[in-house]
């Protein structure tokens, strides 16, 4: 088999008000089983995906935020946070969902999945992809 | 690597945030009602001219003319290019990365 | 080249799905290859033979059935984000005992691997939506 590719999904728009981000997270977990170098970034209203405490029983729409904490057993360990698009929007990195992955080359050991970059870290990350899916 | 926009300026921070994180010598091109961003004289047109030290910045013409926009129009600098062109970027640039 | 390409809103509503078929057309016609269009999102009501726009406007979805026959494309729909929105075909109409299909001729109904598949088998992947 040919050398896998990279894979980076980006995801810029906010949780609940299109169904961008919950069908994206159907692209990335389905995509999880190809056994491709997988990451995804979170700019702009995407950061709002991984906020904690989300409850849609209100709405009557579903909650789908649950299965980011999946991520971690699919192997998609390296979820990028813009720092910029989270200062923008009065948020710090604990008003984030703690998501966590277990390392099994490191006996298990949970690691956390959500790495904080900045503008130009992000820039440097992108262009070091095969495959670029906005969300 | 090829960045692509469809957004007008004015309904969304996809330009703003593709000329953030493109890097140098990379080619952005406008389609849709990304186009807008082409125009000269708008509060966003500062955004673009600074970009174009940077990046080359292209407009898909048939969307230009859609939307009665002419080429004397545009920011100095901006190179208009039909979908020929437009698959073109898509070959000379390694990967693509659409603005959703 | 081979290129792919997604398209991720319906007809009519957003020039996504009208940008990708002048994309692919000037592709083939400068000697590309299409592997694969894969509609996502509300990109899979591009798929419907129901579809009856008044005579003076373009039928976006004959046009894409048109340029597969022409040119052996493999259009595939979604199927999570198709039986969503309704857009079935004559297995799914079986499978979930519908009352009728709807799949326009060149589509044909699949997961999401076949998405991943094409970023992983073609030169270049692009995206049309919103």
């Amino acid at each position: 088999m040919s050398k896998a590719k990279k894979f980076m999904y980006i995801n810029r728009h906010a949780p609940c008000g299109t169904v961008y981000a919950v069908e994206g997270l159907e692209v990335v977990l389905i995509g999880a089983a190809f056994e491709q170098d997988v990451c995804m970034a979170f700019v702009g209203d995407g950061v709002f995906q991984l906020k904690q405490d989300q409850d849609t029983a209100d709405t009557g729409m579903k909650n789908f935020s649950p299965a980011y904490r999946a991520l971690g057993d699919y192997e998609v360990n390296r979820l990028y946070v813009e720092r910029e698009s989270l200062e923008e929007r009065g948020l710090t990195e604990d008003d984030l969902m703690p998501l966590t992955w277990e390392d099994e080359d490191d006996d298990w050991a949970e690691k956390p999945s959500i790495h904080i970059v900045d503008r130009a870290q992000l820039s440097d990350l992108i262009e070091e992809q095969d495959i670029l899916l906005n969300f | 690597m090829l960045h692509t926009v469809n957004k007008s300026p004015f309904e969304s921070s996809s330009l703003k945030t593709c000329l953030s994180l493109a890097r140098s010598g990379s080619d952005v091109l406008l389609i849709e009602d990304g186009v807008y961003g082409a125009l000269a004289g708008s509060t966003h047109s500062p955004l673009v001219t600074e970009a174009l030290e940077a990046v080359r910045v292209y407009a898909l013409e048939p969307d230009l003319k859609a939307r009665g926009l002419s080429g004397d129009r545009l920011i100095p600098g901006i190179e208009v290019v039909g979908y020929d062109g437009f698959v073109d970027l898509a070959c000379t640039n390694d990967k693509i990365q659409n603005w959703l | 080249m081979k290129f792919s390409v997604m398209v991720n809103e319906g007809p009519y509503t957003h020039q996504a799905s009208d940008s990708a078929y002048q994309f692919i057309r000037a592709a083939l016609s400068a000697g590309h290859e299409i592997f694969r269009v894969f509609f996502y999102h509300d990109g899979v009501n591009n798929g419907t033979r129901l579809t009856t726009p008044p005579q003076d406007d373009r039928h976006i979805v004959n046009r894409w059935s048109e340029l597969a026959s022409e040119h052996d494309l493999d259009l595939v729909v979604c199927v999570a984000a198709a039986q969503r929105r309704g857009i079935v075909d004559p297995d799914e109409a079986k499978r979930n005992s519908k009352d009728g299909d709807n799949i326009a001729p060149g589509f044909r109904i699949s997961g999401l691997g076949q998405l991943i598949e094409a970023g992983i088998e073609s030169d270049r992947l692009l995206v049309f939506g919103d």
